[in-house]
């Protein structure tokens, strides 16, 4: 029987106030663990998905909204731009690489990205099997694809109007899967990439056959749509990359945004300005864009931060209480204890040992709540598995709140082990006694 | 000078006072190992006071306190904890053990924090012979007055003190069974080589003692 023992005791002789001492420090940790992974392989992998892209092009319109389609993969594009801008980067000087994208169609709300092998090199993906696409309607999955929607090499597949499912389906031109990629980690696990070409079939055919006025074949200036007045149907269901801007008779191949790698540091001085100069295009630098998403993210991210702290506070607070409670009954155990020929450091150890044992309970608990919340969430959402949030990573900064945990929990003891240590034996056994 | 003849505890003009007020006021007095000793006097006689200086828990005014040759008095509060562990068990009428533990619990923390070692049969001996080994795992409260005070008997033995001070260990109880707790004390102390310095107004105890100091009522 130690002290350590004699400490266990004391907190299994008031288990309730321990529990709930315990419980409200775990809830604290939890939402802090929660708020760090989350914001940590959040910003990783946005960081992991925007490396090697110095600037995107594409139609006017939101610079946010261009990112986070072109790169990311998640909002409407802004609109289309013609291909000629393709060769226009290209004769640039400054210009190292340019690779074409052109979205509009999803298969089971996986999108599928025309685009040139180059994209693939950008994220360093490699083949598990099959091979790379080298004509039209061919397509190479990534793995997400291939986990989510079984599909084997040689499997023909038809792609869906719009960006998420529910579209209409182009029947007339079905895809054939020719190359399942290896996971990254990064946007092009859940993507679908075939040649830009495809794209163009897709849509050229599927638009010769709604000659008869069909809805879906906005102009690209009509699809990013800032200057006049339309409904906005069209945000979840982008204008494909295939239409001819405005005159529905003579197709003109668009792209939808263009990668731009710099040749050298001049391209980041020369190439926004000289693209912005044009009349339908915008540049867009993922890194400015990265930082602004980050910083609206941060602000609700702060905000349960401090929500969270005030929680951690709230049961410091409350092992403040029950302790102070607790050593007021038991001020006859604290004189037995010296007289015993425990020391005065011995007792207040004791009590210190009592603040730090909750908040190390709770802080342990809170880290493994937090954890597994994230795996619940991942195993539920398959969007957060997407952006490669996962259970069983561990940031650093977690140690940082482990330690804050158990400051707390030293600090809300240290005022009834600084009593314990002052107290005058000899009176407390004449009051005892 | 043979440890034997050495005192167990010595008082050497030990004056205390609180507020001007003299409380206790001893010039010479010696106790030798073996001879279980009584502190008589009526309530107020400052009877709790030599016991509380005795231990180290109050600094006299003057004099000084030698327990087994070592010095109680001037000396730290760390250095007057150590030989209160190391050389006295005190027994409290009401104050017996800590709350949150089980008879042998509470044995094992003092024997820990006492003697700094862990001997389990030991303490189970010692359970045994104060005669709580069916209470041995009941917790404080559920002990009758006679039991909670034969655990504090044992919870003070068990750390092998040289000198066991006992404050009113009978002045609850009945003839019968003052009878019965002096024989547990005087046997316990013989089992464990302690001398026994008992304090009490207990006019019943007093035959069974060969030696007292007896203090005077103060006005």
């Amino acid at each position: 029987m130690s002290i350590f023992a004699l400490t266990l005791a004391y907190l299994r002789d008031r288990k309730l106030a321990t529990l709930l001492n315990i419980l409200l420090l775990t809830l604290g940790v939890a939402t802090l663990v929660l708020l760090r992974i989350f914001a940590s392989q959040l910003e990783s992998r946005l960081d992991r998905d925007a490396q090697g892209i110095d600037l995107v092009v594409g139609a006017k319109g939101s610079p946010m909204q261009l990112i986070l389609s072109g790169v990311f993969h998640i909002d409407a594009p802004t609109g289309n731009i013609p291909l000629e801008t393709l060769d226009l980067l290209r004769r640039q000087p400054t210009v190292g690489q340019a690779i074409p994208l052109a979205l509009g169609d999803n298969f089971r709300g996986f999108r599928i990205v025309g685009t040139e092998a180059g994209y693939l090199d950008l994220y360093g993906a490699e083949l598990a099997d099959g091979r790379l696409f080298d004509r039209p309607m061919e397509a190479v999955i990534g793995s997400a694809v291939a986990a989510g929607t079984h599909a084997a090499l040689g499997q023909r597949f038809t792609g869906s109007h719009g960006l998420g499912e529910g579209g209409h389906s182009h029947e007339d031109t079905p895809f054939t899967v020719v190359g399942r990629l290896k996971p990254t980690g990064t946007v092009v696990d859940r993507l679908i990439l075939t040649p830009v070409e495809s794209v163009w079939n897709v849509h050229g055919i599927h638009h010769e056959e709604h000659e008869d006025g069909h809805e879906h074949a906005p102009s690209a200036e009509e699809t990013h749509g800032h200057h006049h007045d339309h409904d906005h149907d069209h945000e979840a269901r982008p204008a494909p990359a295939a239409m001819d801007s405005g005159r529905q008779a003579e197709l003109k191949p668009e792209v939808t945004a263009i990668l731009v790698r710099y040749r050298s540091a001049l391209g980041a001085v020369q190439l926004p300005g000289f693209i912005n100069r044009q009349t339908d295009l915008q540049a867009a630098v993922p890194a400015v864009e990265l930082a602004r998403i980050l910083s609206l993210v941060g602000i609700g991210l702060d905000t349960m931060r401090v929500l969270a702290l005030l929680q951690m506070l709230t049961a410091a607070l409350s092992i403040f209480v029950a302790l102070y409670g607790s050593l007021q009954k038991r001020q006859g155990d604290m004189a037995l204890l010296r007289v015993i020929g425990a020391s005065r450091g011995q007792v207040f150890g004791q009590v210190l040992l009592e603040g730090l044992l909750l908040a190390a309970a709770g802080a342990i608990l809170g880290l493994l709540l937090g954890h597994a919340v994230v795996g619940v969430a991942a195993a539920i959402f398959p969007e957060l598995r997407e952006l490669g949030v996962s259970a069983l990573h561990f940031d650093p900064a977690e140690l940082l709140i482990l330690l804050g945990a158990l400051g707390l929990g030293l600090l809300a003891a240290l005022i009834p082990a600084l009593q314990v240590y002052r107290t005058d034996i000899a009176r407390t056994l004449a009051e005892v006694q | 000078m043979a440890l034997q003849d050495e005192p167990l505890l010595e008082l050497k003009a030990v004056h205390h006072a609180i507020g001007g007020r003299t409380i206790v006021e001893i010039e010479h007095w010696a106790l030798r190992p073996g001879e279980h000793a009584l502190l008589l006097g009526p309530s107020g006689s400052g009877k709790t006071s030599l016991i509380n200086i005795v231990c180290g828990l109050v600094a006299p005014t003057g004099g000084e306190v030698r327990v087994a040759g070592e010095r109680m008095t001037g000396v730290s509060a760390l250095e007057k904890d150590d030989l209160r562990r190391r050389r006295i068990g005190l027994v409290f009428q009401t104050l017996r053990l800590v709350s949150a533990l089980t008879v042998r619990q509470n044995l094992l923390l003092a024997q820990t924090i006492g003697r700094r070692l862990r001997d389990e049969a030991d303490v189970d001996r010692l359970i045994g012979r104060v005669g709580l080994s069916h209470r041995a795992h009941g917790r404080p409260r559920e002990l009758s007055q006679g039991e909670g005070q034969r655990a504090a008997i044992a919870r003070a033995l068990v750390a092998r003190p040289a000198l066991v001070i006992a404050d009113e260990p009978t002045s609850a109880l009945d003839d019968a069974n003052t009878g019965r707790m002096l024989d547990l004390l005087f046997d316990s102390a013989a089992a464990t080589g302690a001398t026994l310095l008992v304090a009490t107004h207990d006019e019943r105890v007093r035959g069974r003692f060969a030696h007292r100091l007896e203090l005077a009522a103060r006005a």
